[in-house]
């Protein structure tokens, strides 16, 4: 077991993460393509991440190894990056866009009623691991505004009536 | 290629076309404000403090990385400007304690002198903290994150100069700061705690850790019997530290400070240095005839070389000499031999350093570094922490009448003093391995191997000692280490020793120096080691009379069982 | 291909994906073949439609007729009526017709008529996902002709003739970044396709690779012929799944046909793609930061110069183009200059793809011609605006767009005349604001993205962005002074003048627009009042909105 030390702010602060050999097998297996290939780090962190869901820091460190980067500048493009979390999350992502077009389309009414409904704060996990609440910038789906995106699939056109329905697939 | 025109502030410029706009300004006299900008590290364009209009630009241009081109005008006084800088400065103030009065970098602070310069007397936007938690994982260094302009000079320094790389910016946008991986302290992190990014920050956001309390204390209780030893480099600049210019040799004056101080005895770490050219000649003699350690034989003076070598290549410790540095051989020496002699309670002597080196700190505490039965050194001071002490107590410098070094550990010879610039412990050493081998003395100028001297990255050199060539190499700063370093690897170097010193430079250059330190200081003070060196009566590690009397009362001779387990050491791998 | 007798095109771009548009198909897959029609009919999913807002959308040739909000229910009916007996279904179907295409350059005041069609002149007609119907429709025609008949410089001269300027934002005229790239001696050059679109309320680019990849595919083989670049990379923000998937699904199809690769059209020249996924950063937009990305790095924007047409990635010649730019490349190669100057204004050559968002009737994504009024595409393609509100505000371009007021209706779209106003054309982004919204909530919701955005690199837009939004918040929270005010002025004006790359620079826009364009407004809030009576003072949570907040005091939350 080791302990997450968070750097700045909420993240992984106190968190624990389970990081057994298995996984981190599991980790150098899915990061043995990218051997010596420093450009392809944002890549490798995507296959990482696809994984558990965010980026524990044992899985950074064999990502550092194997693409031969130093593990400063693994860390630095992990947390450039809003997609990639260094904090554990829920096993589905949920992602809401609050850019001005959502916005003026009424964003902050889902927002306010999924976080209601969720029992969390943005950015913060279910205490069933279900569910992460994160913002994101344009979804790229403004045409049916307001919007939420669950893991790689977007629900438009949403009244916050439509929710319980949206999240009851994923329980 | 040939000079372009271009006119900066209506005066007609000749620049050649590689230039800035910045050093092109400069030959005119046109000091353009910097912040990021560093004259070794480089134009990361961040800063913005820099910017200057150029005609037929919609947006002001980074004066610090910006060529000039035939015909081109610029206007570094405009109110455009003069607002742009400002407000760049106000905001990185905002964004900043303002704790300057009892800052480590106090008056040597580039954004406080900014903020003096253009006479900010408000900041309109709140005073926002980063509220990370100070790092003093270390003996060497303390990191305030707070005070992290985001400038990255530091990790330039840490990743491009000493290919150790460390540090990174983290996070985005205003919560961009520079950190270890994870946000780690640096005790968790490959830190060799060289304090290159010491001289690289510009504010206090990574500096040494202050020890002076401690010497003070020491030299305050009346039962200690408190040394000093001062590294060969800090003659060659301490008085840049304390305002005298770059490469101002100051031996004498060092000695009389130290003893206004209080220290009991002034002893010199060239003594040690003396003495380790003893046992590393013959080290790397009895490697080349007996074969039975690697060649070749790597130098192991400078602390943050070791901790280098230990995280990222502990595959060839073997090659590492076993020989102590010379602060650690003194401190060894200093509680046996010298504490025998003065019939003095080794328990009862304090050892203080004076380094040009941050990682000198982490070395005197390492569990190996107790030979003596005791902590064989016991307080390591930088030349910026030996300054401050100089300062404290109104010492008058520069006017300071010159004194003497005390008997018998500040008794030495000219190889000693060069060993403060890279190439130097090279020198030294084959001045004595010639004679070992040879049995003949070298003349006046076969004692200078000028192969080995001078600012280049890595140095290679083959010695002719009457019939056997010695192919040597000379690395200083640690991303040359690392290329030597991967050569070895490959089992095709074909040298058979090697020096490495951590920092570019070598001590000259190291991270306990003077706040200011660029490359051009550094050449300045190799050079002033190397007129020491011409200056002394005796300039070869095996005629020091008092390293002789050493081996001849205590020791006796190089590579003695005694010497073993006094003055060598064996390093250990560490996780990178 | 067999010939049927009926084509059903149901949309699968990602607003109907959203929409639900999966089990639409799923069921009419069903209902067709319990109807035994499975020879005669052939079901498609095709690229984005455009009105996106009315999805599931469901269109049945060879009659052209558009089904909109199709529910799964709805089916039955469909296939019975309209496919068994050749009844279009009239209670579903939407009062506008698809263009076929000789209708294009028809033009009629109406969602699809006032539309011309060049980059997309193949989304939502054919199945992205089949390089035989991109073929059909003259796809890699263009390709194939700039490689065997033309010269590396014909083509330049042929893009720089067009007039085409990027569609991405900066709109640099294409022909001349070509010829930078093309007088550079370098061992290695690349294309790269920056698809990273993150501006929000624009989803062109996600809509015409997963309608069209193939256009992509093809407009970059042509660019790298006439640049001598033999490696080409498609940038795609992290988030866009489908095009992803597509993208790399029609490149693998391209290779299979010999399209990419070795010696193509026997023309000597090689070129490949490869796709790189972006990871969730607006900045990577910005060329040099996407440069970086790719290169495995943390997406900062690099001081210019050196610009990336010299010196880009991993240090050779780059030209980076925008997926729209790249579409219109094929249609110009194949029909000429000045058939592609025929549409727009003479500054302003050809069509631009904008995405309509916000309070109006039509969201979604059209193509017009440049130089078309604000008033026609709201009025005219957008429907107007909804629950018979007024219109407030327009932002032009995206979040770094300029707002435009009432006064600026009449304007015509095109790069000169936008940037008179202080505004741009940007990506194509336009949204539509109406009269219950206040604008100092809008510049909030403005200047929070770009808090959030901002890679923290250089100093006026790292802090900047942080201390604009804390006075704009003050503002919508009643509590700021005419002071804050100024400063803010100051302050963007300074981040205009100095920051590192577009991102700071252009914040000033939309807040310099808004400042002007409705002072009395924000003025009004400096007396503590909120003329849209949507600020409040004294919020609990200075974070939340004003929108929140009046939820909170409701006893909502």
């Amino acid at each position: 077991m080791l302990k997450m030390r968070g750097p700045v702010g909420p993240e992984g602060s106190g968190v624990v993460c389970e990081c057994d050999d298995v996984f981190l097998t599991e980790v150098q297996r899915v990061v043995s393509v990218y051997k010596e290939r420093p450009e392809d780090l944002v890549q490798a962190l995507h296959d990482v991440q696809s994984l558990r869901n965010y980026l524990p820091r044992e899985a950074l460190r064999v990502v550092a190894r194997t693409l031969d980067v130093p593990e400063s500048r693994v860390y630095g493009v992990a947390t450039f990056y809003s997609m990639f979390s260094t904090s554990p999350r829920g096993r589905h992502i949920i992602r809401i866009c609050e850019s001005a077009p959502c916005h003026v389309a009424g964003a902050a009414e889902i927002i306010n009623s999924l976080l209601n409904e969720l029992g969390v704060e943005m950015g913060g996990t279910t205490s069933d691991g279900i569910f992460t609440v994160e913002t994101s910038s344009c979804l790229g789906v403004c045409g049916v505004a307001p919007a939420i995106m669950i893991d790689d699939t977007v629900y438009g056109n949403l009244v916050s009536e439509d929710l319980p329905a949206v999240l009851r697939r994923y329980r | 290629m040939s000079d372009i025109t271009l006119t900066i502030d209506g005066k007609s410029v000749c620049a050649s076309p590689e230039m800035t706009i910045l050093e092109a300004a400069r030959t005119v006299g046109i000091k353009i404000p910097t912040l990021c900008w560093h004259e070794d590290l480089g134009s990361p364009s961040v800063c913005r403090v820099c910017v200057v209009e150029i005609e037929g630009q919609n947006t002001l241009q980074p004066a610090c990385s910006y060529p000039v081109s035939q015909g081109m005008t610029v206007r570094t006084n405009t109110p455009r400007v003069r607002n742009a800088r400002r407000m760049a400065i106000e905001l990185l103030l905002a964004h900043h304690p303002d704790d300057c009065l009892s800052c480590q970098r106090n008056l040597k602070c580039e954004l406080q002198q900014l903020a003096a310069d253009f006479g900010i007397r408000e900041i309109r936007f709140e005073r926002v903290s980063r509220k990370i938690p100070r790092d003093e994982s270390t003996p060497s260094l303390v990191r305030d994150a707070d005070k992290c302009i985001n400038c990255r000079r530091c990790i330039e320094a840490c990743e491009k100069i000493q290919g150790v790389a460390v540090l990174s910016t983290v996070n985005r946008g205003f919560d961009s700061v520079v950190l270890p991986a994870f946000g780690d302290d640096l005790d968790s992190v490959v830190c060799v705690l060289c304090g290159q990014c010491t001289l690289a920050c510009p504010t206090g956001a990574i500096v040494e850790r202050d020890d002076t309390g401690r010497v003070w204390d020491a030299l305050a209780d009346p039962n200690m019997h408190v040394v000093v030893q001062t590294a060969p480099a800090i003659r060659a600049s301490l008085g840049e530290e304390l305002g005298l210019p770059a490469g101002s040799i100051v031996t004498g004056k060092l000695v009389a400070a130290l003893r206004k101080i209080g220290f009991d005895r002034v002893f010199d770490t060239d003594f040690a240095a003396d003495l380790t050219i003893m046992e590393e000649g013959h080290e790397l003699l009895d490697r080349i005839q007996k074969g039975n350690a690697p060649l070749p034989l790597l130098t192991s003076c400078s602390p943050g070389w070791i901790n280098f070598v230990e995280r990222f290549y502990p595959d060839l410790l073997p090659h590492v000499s076993t020989c102590k540095s010379p602060q650690q051989m003194f401190g060894a020496v200093a509680k046996t031999y010298y504490a025998e002699r003065a019939d003095i309670d080794p328990a009862r002597i304090f050892v203080v350093s004076i380094m040009p080196c941050t990682a000198k700190k982490y070395e005197c505490q390492r569990p190996e570094m107790r030979s003596s039965g005791f902590q064989d050194v016991d307080a390591v001071l930088t030349t910026r922490e030996l300054g401050r002490m100089i300062r404290e107590i109104g010492i008058d410098f520069d006017s300071l009448p010159e004194e003497e070094y005390d008997a018998p550990m500040g008794i030495s010879t000219g190889a000693g003093a060069i060993f403060g610039a890279t190439g130097g412990v090279m020198e030294a050493a084959l001045r004595t391995v010639y004679a070992v081998v040879t049995g003949r003395e070298l003349s006046e100028d076969g004692l200078e191997f000028h192969d080995v001297r001078g600012l280049e990255g890595i140095k290679e050199a083959e010695v002719d000692l009457e019939g056997a060539t010695v192919r040597v190499a000379i690395a200083h700063g640690l991303g040359n280490a690392r290329k030597v370093m991967e050569t070895i690897r490959t089992g095709e170097a074909p040298w058979q020793f090697v020096e490495i010193m951590c920092c570019p430079g070598g001590c000259v250059g190291g991270g306990g120096q003077p706040i200011g330190t660029v490359m051009s200081s550094r050449a300045e003070r190799g050079q002033a080691l190397y007129e020491v060196d011409r200056e002394m009566p005796l300039r070869e590690s095996h005629k020091n009379p008092a390293v002789l009397a050493l081996y001849q009362e205590f020791l006796d001779w190089p590579l003695s069982e005694r010497s073993h387990e006094l003055l060598h050491t064996h390093y250990t791998p560490k996780k990178s | 291909m067999e010939f049927y007798r009926a084509h059903v095109l149901v949309c699968g771009g990602f607003p109907c994906v959203a929409a639900g548009c999966r089990a639409v198909r799923g069921e009419i897959e069903r209902s067709v073949k319990e109807h035994g029609l499975e020879r005669e009919v052939r079901i498609v999913e095709t690229g984005c439609l455009g009105p996106c807002d009315l999805g599931p959308i469901v269109v049945v040739y060879p009659e052209g007729t558009v089904y909109s909000r199709v529910s799964v229910d709805d089916v039955s009916e469909i296939v019975g009526e309209h496919l068994m007996k050749g009844r279009p279904v009239r209670r579903l179907e939407y009062t506008e017709r698809l263009p076929s295409v000789s209708q294009a350059d028809h033009k009629r005041p109406d969602y699809f008529g006032i539309q011309e069609r060049i980059v997309l002149e193949n989304v939502g007609l054919i199945d992205p996902d089949s390089i035989e119907e991109y073929i059909a429709r003259d796809g890699y025609l263009g390709a194939g002709m700039a490689l065997t008949s033309m010269s590396p410089d014909e083509v330049i001269s042929a893009i720089k003739a067009s007039g085409l300027r990027g569609r991405g934002g900066a709109a640099f005229p294409t022909g001349v970044k070509l010829g930078f790239t093309a007088r550079v001696e370098a061992d290695q050059k690349y294309i790269i396709c920056n698809a990273d679109e993150g501006e929000p309320g624009t989803f062109k680019d996600r809509l015409i690779l997963e309608g069209d990849p193939h256009k992509v595919i093809e407009g970059m083989i042509i660019l790298g012929y006439s640049v001598g670049a033999t490696m080409g990379y498609i940038y795609i923000r992290g988030e866009y799944y489908l095009s992803i998937e597509r993208i790399e699904r029609a490149i693998a199809e391209a290779r299979r046909y010999g399209l990419l690769g070795h010696d193509l059209f026997g023309s000597g020249f090689s070129f490949d793609i490869e796709v790189k996924k972006g990871a969730g950063a607006y900045v990577c937009g910005e060329e040099t930061a996407l440069i970086e990305s790719m290169e495995g790095k943390r997406g900062e924007p690099r001081q210019k110069p050196p610009y990336p047409g010299t010196c880009g990635l991993w240090g050779k010649p780059t030209v980076v183009n925008n997926v729209e730019t790249i579409a219109n490349v094929p249609p110009i190669v194949r029909n000429g200059a000045d058939w592609f100057r025929q549409f727009g204004t003479p500054t302003s050559p050809g069509t631009k793809v904008y995405t309509l968002t916000g309070d109006v009737n039509n969201k979604g994504l059209i193509e017009v011609p440049m130089g078309i009024t604000l008033r026609e595409v709201i009025y005219g393609v957008g429907g107007g605006i909804p629950g018979g509100r007024r219109f407030k505000m327009a932002q032009t371009g995206g979040t770094a767009g300029g707002c435009l007021s009432e006064t600026h209706l009449d304007i015509p779209m095109d790069y000169e005349s936008l940037q008179e106003t202080g505004s741009a054309l940007g990506s194509g982004a336009l949204l539509i604001i109406d009269d219950s919204h206040c604008v100092v909530d809008i510049a909030c919701a403005l200047l929070r993205f770009f808090e959030h955005e901002s890679c923290g690199q250089c100093t006026p837009c790292r802090e900047g962005t942080r201390r604009l939004h804390d006075i704009f918040r003050k503002t919508r929270e009643l509590a700021a002074t005419e002071k804050d005010l100024k400063l803010a002025r100051e302050l963007a004006g300074v981040m205009q003048a100095s920051s590192l790359c577009a991102l700071g620079q252009s914040v000033a826009v939309p807040l310099f627009t808004i400042m002007d364009h409705y002072a009395d407004e924000i003025e009004a809030h400096l007396e503590g009042r909120c003329p849209a009576g949507v600020c409040r003072p004294n919020p609990a949570n200075a974070d939340e909105s004003a929108y929140e907040t009046l939820q909170a005091g409701n006893g909502i939350r």
